[in-house]
């Protein structure tokens, strides 16, 4: 009696009852699946942001207002003077460049057609630097449009091809922001989805123009800061820190109504919100599979049953119960691979496609995860049923109708 | 020469205190290679029991048995089923094949279950299947087959490991006459070649192929008689 021998016997044992047996095979088919591409989902996410903030540059410190408002009533909104007072070569030596941003989102007509842009950014030319955006085609506005509050507009690619299709040449046209005509002046490069937002569903104005006709004089959504370099962003943190500290009137031990963020602070807290997501979806799979596991040791149940004369017959003929436990086994453990083999197959050709945005990225770890889980759920679920079929005694099997 | 059955003394109890049942009371009996015994009894008897000690598919509460010289008393369940395999081959009322297999593969089991390389286990149970006359139906499934020809794939089963005894339970309590002639002609046959065979049946037709009938009843042996020499022909 040897492996190979307890092999035969369990193929012959699946392949008797071919429909049962893929239908158990499916249940770990898709939990084995779902366990690789939601994680590949959730992978990519992460992937896409971290790839969305590099892009940023490392050399970028983001000033938003704090969230709650700081220090209550006497919390002071970010203004365009704070972001000018920011450039400032004595007080601030590292800090290159900083640009006031007011985010608001709008409807976008042109003839027939009416487009919601997710981002309409408000902003001064430095930002396009900064935020390493560059021209397809057109020009940017300068900063004369600033000062005149000239109704001009760069677009993302995304949103050039929503609103004038892929044929037309965008600038010069005339477009409707709520009912508000800008003329577009450029268009930019692709940057790609950062998984949460698309970068190229965009639409950059200058901030005086976007201030007084869509968003208003609030506070500014963010200011996007330039330093030097890479190794001066901590320097530049604190020098703006201590600029808006003394223009907030904020005295030391206060609480900020601003926060500052450099890319990679920023990478952090988005990732360990994809983290979460990540972490959510990998649950809900292992769940599947769980499901899947008990569907194994249900229809193994129902097949030692079944085949109890069977099993009496092999054991009046002299099979040990070794070679009882063992075929039985070997059947839930088979059952459980192959499921476990093509859910791997079909979790690699599903993570191929784009799946709602995001480009599913395959984390090896993960098809080893879940392929090894599938196997044990073969043997784990599988010994309860193939136990109690080997501690059957041969004369009761032989008795049973 | 040892005995292929040594009982004595074999007692089975079912229970215990009031509502014990005393299946078989003292059973002694010896069958020597060769023999061809029918054990026949009413339903009740405890025939069944004796079929299931001989069968080594249980163990008697008290009493000893030699099986081919083997005390099976003392043995725990692997070594049981390592007997079984080697030293009985079972034929029983329902036949008993494993459904979905072909007859051969049905013949193989039991050298599956001894460890014997492919090739000599085809061989063999090619062997045992034309001592029964059916090797042209070798890769037939079981559904296949008539039931005449089914209980013929579990005599060539039961024959292939070469064991000490056939032990069959009432073979052709399932079968039409003509099925029964079948087998018995096979019984016969594997005889006159030396196979030790042991029937347990209540058909007066079919102990009178064999060489010796055993009576059992109410547990206990009632009656012993060799009926015809052993090698004479009926």
């Amino acid at each position: 009696m040897n492996f190979f021998e307890v092999l035969r016997f369990a193929v012959r044992g699946l392949t008797a009852n071919k429909l049962r047996s893929a239908l158990t095979t499916l249940g770990i088919t898709i939990g084995v699946a779902a366990v690789i591409l939601l994680v590949a989902v959730g992978n990519g996410a992460s992937a896409a942001i971290a790839a969305s903030i590099q892009g940023l540059g490392t050399n970028v410190v983001n000033v938003s207002p704090a969230r709650g408002g700081g220090q209550g009533a006497s919390a002071r909104p970010l203004t365009v003077q704070d972001a000018h007072a920011l450039v400032d070569p004595v007080g601030a030596p590292d800090v290159k460049a900083a640009s006031p941003v007011v985010n608001t989102t709008a409807t976008a007509t042109y003839g027939q057609t009416s487009y919601d842009i997710s981002t309409v950014a408000g902003t001064e030319p430095a930002y396009f630097a900064t935020t390493n955006r560059d021209l397809a085609q057109g020009q940017l506005f300068t900063s004369e449009d600033v000062t005149a509050a000239r109704k001009v507009v760069v677009l993302g690619p995304t949103t050039a091809e929503s609103i004038f299709g892929s044929s037309t040449d965008a600038v010069g046209k005339n477009v409707l922001l709520n009912s508000i005509q800008f003329t577009v002046v450029g268009v930019l490069q692709a940057k790609g989805s950062t998984g949460l937002q698309n970068a190229d569903d965009v639409a950059i104005a200058p901030i005086s123009a976007v201030q007084n006709s869509l968003a208003g004089y609030g506070s500014l959504s963010q200011i996007a800061v330039q330093a030097t370099s890479a190794d001066s962003v901590s320097l530049a943190q604190s020098e703006i820190t201590a600029i808006l500290n003394a223009r907030h009137g904020i005295r030391l031990g206060g609480t900020a109504d601003y926060q500052i963020q450099n890319s990679e602070q920023l990478l952090a807290t988005r990732t360990s919100a994809t983290e979460t997501f990540t972490v959510l979806l990998a649950a809900v799979a292992a769940i599947s599979l769980l499901v899947g596991g008990i569907g194994v040791t249900n229809i193994m149940l129902v097949t030692v049953t079944e085949r109890i004369r069977e099993i009496g017959i092999r054991k009046a003929i002299g099979a040990p119960r070794a070679a009882i436990l063992g075929q039985f086994l070997a059947e839930a453990t088979m059952l459980s691979l192959f499921g476990g083999l093509l859910g791997v197959a079909i979790g690699l050709i599903g993570s191929e496609f784009t799946i709602s945005g995001i480009k599913p990225v395959v984390v090896p770890s993960s098809i080893l995860l879940a392929f090894a889980v599938s196997a044990l759920i073969g043997l784990f679920f599988g010994s309860f049923p193939a136990n109690r079929a080997a501690k059957l005694r041969p004369i009761d099997a032989l008795r049973h109708e | 020469m040892n005995p292929v059955i040594a009982v004595s003394g074999l007692r089975k109890t079912y229970g215990a205190g009031e509502t014990a049942v005393h299946a078989l009371r003292g059973v002694e009996l010896t069958v020597w290679p060769g023999e061809y015994v029918a054990i026949m009894g009413a339903s009740g008897s405890g025939k069944s029991t004796l079929l299931n000690m001989l069968g080594c598919l249980d163990i008697p509460t008290s009493g000893q048995y030699l099986l081919d010289g083997f005390g099976v008393g003392k043995l725990n369940e692997r070594q049981l089923a390592l007997l079984r395999n080697r030293k009985i081959g079972f034929i029983f009322q329902s036949f008993n094949l494993v459904p979905r297999t072909s007859a051969l593969s049905n013949v193989e089991l039991p050298l599956v279950y001894s460890g014997l390389k492919r090739s000599e286990r085809r061989r063999r149970s090619l062997a045992a299947l034309e001592m029964v006359g059916l090797s042209d139906r070798a890769k037939h499934l079981p559904s296949e087959l008539s039931g005449g020809q089914i209980q013929r794939v579990a005599v060539a089963r039961a024959l292939v490991t070469g064991p000490a005894m056939l032990l069959a339970d009432e073979p052709t309590g399932n079968l039409d006459r003509h099925s029964t002639e079948d087998v018995l002609g096979v019984f016969d046959r594997l005889n006159r070649l030396g196979r030790t065979i042991v029937v347990i049946t209540h058909e007066d037709e079919v102990a009178a192929h064999a060489h010796r009938v055993v009576r059992v009843d109410d547990g206990l042996i009632v009656s012993d008689e060799v009926t015809r020499a052993v090698g004479a022909v009926s």
